[in-house]
């Protein structure tokens, strides 16, 4: 019952998804089950995006408690500055200068997972590519001119777009970017920075509603209680109606 | 008698001697006489109530946490999401239970259409649910500014746009709802009062007459017969029975039930894939970035989706209005003798079924980006929409309709 209900709920959140579709979003369903890739993702998270990303909701003894790092461990591999362990994940960029280096002050990442979407991340993350007309050098398929340089580029190694002829439904024929492909290896193999992209888009989406990893099992025990108390009402209602005709 | 007893019993007289308790009592509960075959569809109204409830108690352990700043409202709900112990569920409670509020609100008033509640002796009792509804409505609104996102942000602007639309008065109009020249700190405050003590409290008050007037008339049923016409020897009507014990234990049932779909939302998907709590709201609020798609939250967007239909915005403005006010009219615009539709002719169920398809539809255009084939089926089912009503005297003054029993059927 339980689980249908939750398979069905599902479902809707699917189709809900599939209906705002996006045709080159790849499909990425977070697992927040898997502690070991949590713990890689804050990691990566630590080290690559935390340096001009803030968290600032997100205090650094709860990644603690709730991925079970001791303290210890966190201090020495998740914190590299000055902070206290019940402080939030700030950094020390202003945001006057963030805004002139990069055009765009980098936004909170917080929330971002639940602004975005796990998919939407994933594409983020695989989709970056070479292009000599940006400041930067490279450019993103799902994020048209994003300011952010890529970042993970050392894991990945360089892509450049494969460019072909795309044909829009009225008939016409473009010239339009059709795949990527890789120009430069990185330190990790395909399927390597795929599970790192995998890794960290599971982290943003922990980091986005961190009691997400508690409230399924705290409402697996609600319904169980009420489906309990459903029988008990249920059969009270039945007494007290014997006597009507 | 044992001691206790006659000390409680001799506390309640004490008590009625100064206030009427049991008089209130046995109007309401005890002795109020609801027919015996109401079915699924009167499960709404208590459920209503319940959730009446749930939305004040969370809303008060929200306020304790929550900081109506522009500089500060969208962090003090992560704040209340992450570090406040039970904050998190609170918060789900509360926008679960704003849509909830609305389906159940639906579901009650679908009901009304189904059975002709809202027709003579009732209809002031009608027109009170309706002031309830519209200003859960405006409840609803205020309320969706609090958490400060990008659509908090940009439906406000949206909406109090709409009001600068009207002739005159507009402008001024719009800058007196929003305190400012844009939505700001200004207009998030006045919106805070707003939600959390100005429109509660006429709700309550509004909830509190709609029960006076009901427990005054007596309930409708799914035949549309009034009980009170066939009373027994003891005066009480023969399909009558006792709202307490009958339908408290059964109306616990229905909340039971309901608290099950409820918590299945809250704990295992309180998004509601982007319908309950948007995607963009957790975006904080950019007044210098407007977002490419800007839609109201789910139970306004029948309304959203008439105004769109209308090519001229004051026009698109005042369909919007009529749409909401139309239900106003119906127990005027209604000509049958027979309540419950069963017992109506096929013109009425033909109209309130392609009604029903209409509502749904808009209501599912109002969620999507305009497309001009869209347009068109908007346009068509508003047509639709206010044909229910305008057209209503003449299909229902003529309609084939059956007679009805003299006492209720099961169920």
């Amino acid at each position: 019952m339980m689980r249908a209900a939750a398979a069905l709920l599902m479902l809707l959140l699917q189709t809900a998804a599939l209906a705002k579709g996006n045709g080159h979003l790849m499909h990425y369903e977070a697992d927040l089950s898997n502690r070991e890739s949590l713990l890689r993702g804050a990691q990566l998270f630590v080290n690559y995006c935390l340096s001009c990303h803030s968290a600032a909701y997100m205090r650094y003894n709860r990644l603690g408690r709730d991925l079970e790092i001791p303290e210890d461990v966190l201090k020495s591999n998740l914190m590299f500055g000055t902070d206290k362990t019940g402080e939030t994940m700030t950094v020390a960029m202003k945001p006057q200068d963030a805004e002139q280096w990069f055009g765009v002050g980098p936004p909170d990442l917080s929330v971002t997972a639940r602004a975005r979407g796990a998919s939407w991340l994933y594409t983020y993350f695989l989709t970056f590519y070479r292009d000599p007309a940006r400041p930067t050098g490279v450019n993103n398929l799902i994020f048209k001119d994003v300011a952010m340089p890529h970042v993970l580029w050392e894991l990945q190694g360089w892509q450049r777009p494969v460019f072909g002829e795309q044909k829009a439904p009225d008939g016409t024929v473009t010239r339009a970017i059709t795949g990527l492909e890789l120009e430069s290896p990185g330190l990790l193999n395909d399927a390597g920075y795929r599970r790192a992209v995998a890794d960290l888009v599971n982290f943003l989406v922990y980091l986005g509603e961190p009691i997400k990893l508690t409230r399924h099992r705290i409402g697996a025990w609600v319904l169980v209680y009420l489906l309990g108390l459903l029988i008990i009402v249920y059969l009270l209602k039945r007494e007290f109606w014997k006597d009507v005709h | 008698m044992n001691t206790v007893a006659r000390a409680v019993t001799g506390f309640r007289d004490w008590v009625d001697a100064r206030f009427p308790l049991t008089q209130l009592w046995n109007d309401h509960l005890a002795r109020y006489y609801a027919p015996k075959n109401f079915n699924f569809w009167y499960f709404f109204g208590s459920l209503a109530l319940f959730v009446l409830v749930i939305q004040i108690v969370t809303g008060i352990w929200l306020t304790m946490n929550y900081k109506p700043a522009a500089d500060s409202a969208f962090a003090s709900v992560e704040y209340i999401m992450r570090d406040v112990e039970w904050g998190w569920w609170f918060r789900y409670m509360h926008s679960t239970g704003a849509s909830a509020f609305f389906i159940v609100v639906y579901l009650h008033m679908y009901r009304a259409l189904l059975y002709g509640s809202y027709k003579e002796p009732r209809e002031l009792l009608w027109i009170i649910g309706m002031f309830i509804y519209l200003t859960l409505m405006g409840e609803a609104f205020f309320g969706y500014l609090l958490p400060w996102g990008q659509m908090s942000y940009w439906g406000a602007q949206v909406i109090i746009s709409l009001f600068g639309a009207l002739p005159w008065i507009g402008d001024d109009l719009a800058l007196l709802i929003r305190g400012d020249f844009v939505v700001s700190d200004v207009t998030l405050n006045r919106f805070f009062s707003f939600h959390v003590i100005a429109l509660p409290l006429l709700l309550c008050g509004l909830v509190w007459a709609h029960l006076l007037a009901l427990h005054e008339v007596g309930s409708n049923n799914p035949d549309g017969v009034e009980i009170k016409e066939r009373k027994g020897a003891d005066g009480v009507p023969l399909d009558g029975i006792p709202f307490h014990p009958y339908y408290t234990v059964k109306d616990i049932v229905g909340v039971v039930v309901f608290l099950i779909i409820f918590c299945a939302v809250v704990f295992f998907a309180p998004e509601m894939g982007g319908y309950f709590l948007e995607h963009a709201n957790f975006v904080p609020a950019d007044p210098l970035k407007t977002p490419e798609h800007i839609a109201p939250v789910w139970y306004f967007t029948p309304f959203y989706a008439i105004l769109r239909a209308v090519p001229n915005q004051l026009g698109g403005v005042i369909a919007m209005g009529a749409a909401t006010l139309m239900f106003f009219l119906l127990p005027w615009l209604d000509r049958s003798a027979v309540k419950s539709i069963r017992y109506r002719g096929w013109k009425f169920k033909l109209a309130l079924a392609l009604f029903t398809v209409a509502f749904l539809t808009l209501g599912w255009l109002g969620m999507q980006p305009p497309t001009p084939l869209y347009t068109v089926i908007a346009r068509v089912g508003s047509v639709v929409y206010f044909l229910f009503f305008l057209a209503m005297p003449y299909y229902t003054a003529n309609d084939s309709d059956r007679p009805v029993p003299d006492r209720v059927r099961w169920p």
